[in-house]
């Protein structure tokens, strides 16, 4: 009991206003925020999360997103989709020339001509107003083709759709969806502005302001973004803006983010020439300048001072959108691998029959098995109208962008001399897949995000045991319950949490090595949350092993779920599935063990400050600090 | 302007490869991707481009086989058909089905929809039988055009470029007419996603052979399907000093 008492000590601190603060600034959910305040204001339980990596942090398997499988296209859905996969397959087996588009640094005429026809800028437009109408898994599928053929299209049809106006299809009012859904799917780009010279990651911190106008009819915008994506050629654009609004508390006048649709037509908008860049290169990038903008007060999107959420919901929604792309991808650059890899003979043997060759394939299939799982799962959670499902998406969208990063690089080893040719076409992936590791939120900004989020719900789970010790009559249950699975824990009897019940029983080995590594990883981030308390906020190699072990789990939970469903339906593929799904497992399992020991043990912590340090001295020296070993 | 009349069949996705089945009596099909015949595409493709020119007035789409013959309806709806006759064929019977059924069906629906010009490919992909455009015409006793490269409607009649063996022959026919898609008469469009949707809109009528007056009782009985025999796997030889030296090995260079 006094273990108990202490942690709720530590929990009390990190509600702290510091983590708040870094929470608002890297992308989190609204109902999150929401929930974190009632905490602050002493608000009882928060509602129930029925994210399975929020619970994690619990050292719980919160079971509902991820098993079984979800399927979610209805037999009409699956119909409307099976016809329109041919016709964009071969558009870009046919019409479309990733070459061609990467060496005009545009999309050719006829192709963009021909993606607008084929309807690719307005998928999930609803019907009536002009567009395809698809939920987000159908959108998957689609963008997997996508991504399988030209991801510098793939930007420029994101840009406009994922994030350009999903703002006002997730926030407009009918007014605005009535008057700027069907323009943007027939012919008019859109574009998302957030990023400012000054600001990146910290969107929180833009500069670019709106004023009400004398007579209160128009905002007036002044300032200026920098590498928005089609923002040479947008005539719709979401723009992210501070504008003055009263403290409802202290009644004085404070900055907040607030969205505006702004047309091209309004006035005072220009762009600067499209960016040079490494790769995605098709796809326009430009500064673009507000200068006394007028923008109708019924532009507002999504309320006065909501700026941020509006732009955190716009990327989480989003995201899922990348892992599923890139999911193409990756088939794409492991097709190239093999066909070379069963062809090409050294030392008197196919290359495949080598095991370094052989492991290269098996991670990289792995890698797409994973990704693709993600992505389709996510999107099906997010079609049965899940509204937790942040961090898995962007989980997915930094496993995504490094599975295929990886995926690419090993395709060109594998094919040698080969790969590095440029009509090979490796080179050209390898240029377009460098981005998604940066923009939408950069991966190392969405792993703190990942592990603050749930070291702060498993920390408000404690506190809400502290609530109920304040009025133990009316708590009991509650109590008892927790507080003796935390006691329990303490004194090393814990069972892990049950998760074989879910899976196939060809996978229940796999299983039992997950729930053991989730408990130990509950475990983990409550002694985390004793040692450190609000202080977390600030240790990064800690905070990073965190999110490396939760996207280890979060993927062999996965996997293990997708080989459970081939496995039941006696797919095809089944075994070969399950072969994936328990490698995969064993070997991220083993990563989780020592992403732990590094947070636990004090010779790991001791390399922690050593790395700080080593790092200091080179940044102090402005370069490579020692000489080389001649000294000349 | 005319009423067309086009038959689109569904069949075994050409870029699959052919299983057949363990007990040799045809071919797998479950599982299977399928797709239009290729040049029933080209038969709709020479159909919605006579609409486009106001040369066609309606354009019906019909296909004989069992309830997933529905699929390359849609398409056909998606390019530009406007309706949908799906003839009602139960699997089993749908394997011998001959071309002779399908013409009297296809005729019938012809006079049925009082059509001036039926187009059909000039074969199907997986049978092979280059013979229901002719059976048709017969059927119907209305002048043939078959493989045609070019199509010229006149008032009365069409001029149609036919492809023979070593050149084009240049016939005119009156109508009402049946003709055959070649390969070069056109390149098909595919269907766009906005059509796709718009298809799903457009009727589908479903009839089945009884109610067309045709009796599709097997005429054939499938003996045995084989495969072709393999064809000797093939090296891929690293540089032209082992091309040369296996070469002369065979005995193919002095
Ligand atoms: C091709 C391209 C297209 C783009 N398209 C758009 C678009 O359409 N709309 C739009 O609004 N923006 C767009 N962007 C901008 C993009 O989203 C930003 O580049 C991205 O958010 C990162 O911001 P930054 O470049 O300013 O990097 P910074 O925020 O300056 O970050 C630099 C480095 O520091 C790290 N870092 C920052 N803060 C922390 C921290 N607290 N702890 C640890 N590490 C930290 C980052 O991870 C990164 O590695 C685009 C960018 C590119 C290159």
């Amino acid at each position: 009991m006094l273990k108990i008492a202490r942690i709720f000590q530590i929990v009390e601190r990190v509600q702290s206003a510091q983590l708040q603060r870094f929470l608002s600034t890297a992308p989190v959910l609204c109902g999150k925020t929401v929930q974190a305040r009632a905490v602050a204001e002493k608000k009882p339980a928060p509602e129930e999360d029925l994210s399975f990596v929020m619970n994690v942090f619990k050292g719980q398997v919160e079971s509902t997103q991820i098993f079984p499988f979800p399927k979610t296209l209805t037999e009409e859905q699956r119909e409307t989709l099976e016809m329109m996969i041919d016709p964009t397959q071969k558009f870009f087996e046919e019409v479309n020339d990733p070459d061609k588009n990467d060496a005009l640094e545009k999309v050719a005429d006829e192709s963009l001509k021909g993606l607008w026809e084929l309807g690719a800028f307005t998928l999930q437009v609803p019907q009536d107003l002009g567009g395809l109408g698809l939920n987000n898994t159908q959108y998957a599928r689609l963008v997997e083709i996508v991504g399988a053929n030209d991801l510098g299209v793939g930007i420029v049809l994101g840009a406009h759709q994922s994030i350009g106006f999903k703002g006002i299809l997730l926030f407009g009012n009918k007014e605005q969806k009535e008057k700027y859904l069907p323009r943007v799917s027939s012919g008019e780009f859109a574009a998302f502005c957030l990023t400012e010279p000054s600001s990146g990651s910290d969107a929180g911190s833009i500069k670019t302001r709106a004023v009400l106008s004398e007579d209160g009819k128009h905002y007036i915008l002044n300032g200026s973004k920098i590498w928005i994506s089609n923002g040479g050629l947008a005539e719709i654009m979401t723009v992210f803006a501070q504008t003055p609004v009263q403290d409802p508390k202290t009644g004085k006048t404070i900055d907040k983010v607030t969205a505006f649709i702004v047309e091209r037509s309004f006035g005072g908008v220009t762009n600067g020439p499209p960016e040079k860049k490494m790769g995605i290169k098709c796809s326009n990038t430009a500064e673009v300048y507000y200068d006394n903008v007028p923008i109708p007060v019924e532009n507002v999107l999504g309320g006065v001072g909501n700026g941020f959420k509006v732009a955190m919901n716009i990327l989480n929604n989003g995201r899922f959108g990348m892992a599923a792309a890139l999911s193409g991808t990756m088939k794409t650059c492991i097709k190239k691998a093999v066909d070379f890899a069963t062809q090409r003979t050294q030392f008197g043997q196919r290359i495949d029959n080598f095991g370094g060759i052989q492991e290269k394939i098996a991670k990289m299939s792995m890698l797409q098995y994973v990704t693709e799982s993600m992505a389709y799962m996510i999107s099906g959670n997010m079609d049965s109208g899940s509204k937790h499902y942040h961090l898995e998406a962007a989980i997915s969208k930094c496993f995504a962008s490094e599975a295929a990063w990886y995926v690419c690089d090993e395709a060109i080893q594998i094919m040698g001399g080969m790969g590095f040719m440029k009509h090979t076409g490796l080179e050209r992936i390898m240029r377009d897949l460098r981005i998604f590791r940066i923009f939408e939120g950069t991966n190392d900004i969405l792993r703190l995000f990942v592990a603050l989020t749930g070291i702060q719900y498993a920390g408000a789970s404690l506190r809400e045991l502290q609530q109920a010790f304040k009025n133990p009559a009316a708590n009991l249950g509650l109590i008892f319950g927790e507080a003796s699975k935390r006691v329990v824990r303490k004194v090393g009897l814990s069972s892990p949490p049950a998760i074989e019940h879910l899976v196939h029983r060809d996978l229940v080995g796999a299983a039992t090595m997950l729930a053991k590594e989730i408990d130990s990883f509950g475990q983990t981030i409550e002694m985390i949350l004793i040692k450190y308390g609000k202080g977390i906020v600030n240790e990064q190699f800690i905070l990073n092993r965190i999110a490396n072990a939760t996207f280890d789990i979060f993927s062999s939970a996965v996997a293990l779920s997708r080989a459970s469903m081939a496995l039941s339906e006696n797919s095809d593929t089944a075994t070969h599935e399950k072969l994936m799904a328990q490698a995969w497992t064993l070997e991220a399992m083993d990563r989780v063990k020592i992403n732990l020991q590094y947070i636990l043990r004090g010779q790991n912590l001791d390399n922690f400050q050593k790395m700080s340090a080593i790092s200091k001295n080179v940044c102090t020296a402005g370069g490579v600090v020692q000489l080389n070993p001649l000294k000349i | 302007m005319a009423r067309v009349l086009v038959g689109v069949k569904r069949v075994i996705d050409y870029a699959v490869k052919i299983r057949i089945k363990p007990d040799k009596k045809g071919v797998l099909t479950d599982g299977v991707k399928h797709s239009m015949n290729p040049f029933d595409e080209i038969a709709v493709e020479e159909a919605v481009r006579m609409k486009e020119k106001k040369i066609a007035s309606e354009i019906i789409a019909v296909s004989c086989g069992p309830a997933q013959a529905q699929d390359v309806i849609r398409t056909a709806l998606a390019m530009g058909v406007d309706k949908g006759i799906h003839v009602d064929i139960p699997a089993k019977e749908f394997e011998t089905l001959q071309p002779l059924h399908v013409s009297k069906m296809l005729a019938k629906i012809a006079q049925d929809e009082k059509v001036d010009i039926v187009i059909l490919g000039k074969q199907a992909i997986d049978d092979d039988c280059n013979q229901t455009a002719q059976m048709t015409a017969a059927v119907l006793d209305w002048p043939q055009a078959t493989n045609a490269s070019k199509i010229e409607k006149g008032d009365k009649d069409v001029t149609v470029t036919r492809e023979i063996d070593g050149g084009l022959e240049v016939i005119k026919c009156k109508l009402p007419v049946v003709i055959s898609a070649d390969l070069r008469l056109n390149e098909p469009r595919y269907a766009t996603l906005p059509n796709i949707m718009k298809a799903k809109k457009k009727p589908i009528k479903k009839v089945t052979p009884k109610d067309l007056g045709v009796d599709t009782a097997a005429r054939i009985e499938i003996v045995s399907v084989e495969e072709p025999p393999v064809r000797k796997g093939g090296t891929i030889i690293p540089d032209v000093d082992t091309l040369v030296a296996k070469l002369k090995e065979g005995g193919f260079v002095p």
